[in-house]
């Protein structure tokens, strides 16, 4: 098995006509993706390249059996679309989008809970199974191969480079997701990690953060108290200056808080295998495997 | 995008929020004619800089004649002001605001900023007005009361009577001074604000509540549907590298050190600085392309990179997924060649086309040194750099 989605899951494209939902929307299919449906108010009854366009979510929902959704909207309408396919019952919505206002993602939050779904990001590459041909995202496909580490990361070319050093090392992962760098995201890495340590398939978890909020040193003391698997963590922007946003809207410093040694510390002190370089996340998820064995 | 005092008092007033009346000028002469309008027998002189920690740098003068209000501002204005926010440099004071003095009973702090845990905005209140807050925060956090805001909703009334009744505000001044913290709230909330911050937030002796500061950042991916508060940016107060930067879509910040890097993504870019230091150098900068650089994009990236003189060599380190690696090789020969670049070049590509976009630095009879992973290229542009 792997998490968040599989051979289950059928998907729909919130901006499937603009160049980049519908070049995304391409790979994913050709990787083996099943998409079903796209969305473009307006656009109801065309299709693109076989896949048929709806009006509204409710259709994709009803009529194409969509359950989780990819959205490529332009940030001023990405709420509204995360909302539009809460709505319409959607399980699971990977908001590709970056760039959404942080009281927008505030107010997505609240929708996506209170209609009982599940957002990654907004601003992420989305989620991957290699083991079931299933990539909801905009993740190079080829990097990944199946396997038994997940991966759970607030980055997005860090987590390719991550991936791409598991795999080359004969790691293969179960799923892989980019929870996205933004200050309001739907998946944390605690939900991540929960999910990871229920999956029988999962052995080992690999989690990046990046420097800026506590979300890191929150999932350490859960995996402190609750995660059997081994760990391995690296932290990103060590050398990153205080009060500065490092890219990401979340990626910041602020009033001393957030720092990646504080964020490496509390790892460690949880029993994670800290990673003290980007080279060697590979390496050390390869060692944290041996000590077990 | 942070705004002035003046400028986030001016936002205050058009939510209701009570101000001090006050006149912003350029040159002393103004301030002295201001203190003369404003009629008082006390007023504040303030350097209007974004930079925080300005009372403490000699940024905020009482003066008690016209005399002393043109002294105060000559002062400051045209000076740098340094406090220990923008140190070492400080900031060249533009304009100074000539404020009433008020007869102050006491001084409260208030502030509105996004909780990342409880991922809604928070009003944050404490009675330890006119202190440096964080060191509140740090000695005494008890003395900091947090109430949550409804994204949509705003602050609800009984959570600003909750928060008056925690200050320990007097009956005569509740109703108020509770106005003022939902006011706060929706000032918060209409413009998108990260940060609202008012310290101190005064009583005075005849029951007014008055925001005596003010502080606002706005959230900078909200400012599409604020073209009235982009209008109030003031560039002068930004890093010239970085606003050239922001407007080429390219997410840059300058940094100590002499190697210059170039990067698709953001963690990937903080990981490259991570490693330069790790392997005994400093990285110049964080630079982050983005999804999609093209060659004018890698071309105006090395010029902002080369902008900075203390730049002795550059390390490109770009994982192509969407990016194909041939399409930034290219770009990177081009820049190289149209800008001359002399400093040495490390270039470590991986991913989609890396085959291709290897033989393109190979064969473009440049000094390229090319890398195979992140270790090996921060090894060798430690090393050429020295």
């Amino acid at each position: 098995m792997s998490i968040l989605v599989g051979s289950d899951t059928r998907v729909v494209t919130q901006g499937i006509t603009g160049e980049y939902g519908r070049m995304h929307t391409l790979a994913c299919r050709e990787y083996g993706t099943n998409v079903v449906a796209g969305v473009t108010p307006g656009r109801g009854g065309q299709d693109v390249e076989g896949i048929p366009v709806y009006d509204t979510m409710a259709e994709a929902r009803e009529k194409a059996g969509a359950n989780c959704t990819m959205i490529f909207v332009p940030a001023a309408f990405a709420a509204d679309a995360v909302e539009e396919a809460a709505d319409a019952g959607i399980e699971l919505i990977v908001c590709i989008t970056e760039g959404i206002p942080a009281l927008d993602e505030a107010r997505m939050k609240q929708a996506v809970t209170a209609a009982g779904a599940r957002m990654i990001g907004p601003n992420c590459p989305g989620v991957i199974s290699p083991g079931s041909n299933c990539k909801v995202g905009i993740m190079p496909g080829f990097i990944h191969s199946a396997g038994k580490i997940g991966v759970v990361s607030r980055s997005g070319t860090l987590t390719y480079e991550a991936v791409w050093q598991l795999t080359e090392l004969g790691l293969g992962q179960t799923t892989c997701l980019g929870i996205g760098g933004d200050p309001v995201i739907g998946t944390t890495h605690i939900d991540a990690i929960k999910l990871f340590q229920e999956d029988d398939e999962t052995e080992a978890i690999l989690m990046i953060g990046e420097i800026g909020g506590t979300a890191e040193e929150e999932a350490a003391a859960f995996i402190k108290d609750h995660v059997d698997k081994p760990v391995v963590g690296f932290v990103a922007g060590r050398t990153a200056p205080p009060g500065k946003r490092m890219g990401h809207a979340g990626a910041i410093i602020a009033g001393g808080k957030g720092t990646a040694i504080e964020k490496m510390e509390a790892m460690r002190a949880a029993g994670i295998a800290v990673a003290e370089s980007p080279a060697e996340l590979g390496s050390t998820m390869a060692e944290a495997l041996a000590a077990r064995a | 995008m942070k705004l002035h005092e003046f400028q986030a008092k001016e936002r205050f007033r058009a939510f209701g929020l009570p101000t001090p009346h006050g006149i912003v000028v350029e040159d002393a002469e103004g301030a002295k004619a201001a203190f003369a309008e404003l009629g008082g027998e006390l007023a504040v002189v303030k350097a209007q800089i974004h930079a925080g920690g300005r009372g403490k740098a000699g940024g905020v003068k009482l003066v008690r004649s016209a005399d002393e209000a043109h002294e105060a501002a000559e002062g400051m204005l045209g000076k740098p002001l340094i406090t220990k926010q923008n140190a070492p440099d400080g900031t060249i004071v533009r304009k100074v605001l000539v404020e009433e003095g008020l007869p102050i009973a006491k001084e409260y702090y208030a502030a509105v900023t996004l909780d990342r845990r409880l991922e809604v905005p928070v009003l944050m209140v404490s009675s330890e007005g006119g202190m440096d807050i964080e060191e509140v925060a740090e000695k005494t956090p008890e003395l900091i009361l947090r109430e949550p805001i409804d994204p949509v909703q705003g602050l609800p009334d009984f959570r600003a009577r909750r928060a008056c009744f925690g200050l320990g505000v007097p009956k005569a001044q509740q109703r108020a001074f509770g106005a003022v913290l939902k006011g706060l709230a929706q000032a918060f909330l209409a413009d998108d604000a990260s940060l609202v911050e008012v310290n101190p937030l005064v009583t005075t002796t005849d029951d007014r509540v008055i925001c005596l500061d003010g502080k606002m950042s706005i959230d900078d991916n909200a400012l599409f549907r604020h073209k009235g508060l982009e209008a109030m940016r003031d560039e002068g107060e930004e890093d010239p590298t970085e606003v050239r930067a922001r407007k080429a879509g390219l997410s840059y910040v300058n940094l100590d050190g002499n190697i210059g890097c170039l990067v698709n993504g953001a963690g990937l870019a903080m990981a490259t600085m991570d490693i330069i230091k790790l392997h005994g150098g400093e990285p110049a900068n964080f630079l982050d392309v983005g999804g999609s650089a093209s060659t004018e994009q890698v071309t105006t990236a090395f010029k902002i990179i080369l902008e900075d003189p203390a730049v002795k060599g550059i390390l490109v380190n770009i994982f192509g997924g969407i990016m194909r690696c041939d399409v930034v090789a290219q770009g990177v020969v081009d820049a190289t060649k149209a800008l001359g670049l002399e400093a040495p070049l490390v270039v470590r590509l991986h991913g989609t086309n890396m085959e291709q976009g290897r033989e393109i630095l190979e064969n473009s009879g440049l000094k390229i040194i090319p890398a195979d992973n992140m270790r090996d290229a921060a090894q060798k542009i430690v090393e050429a750099a020295q």
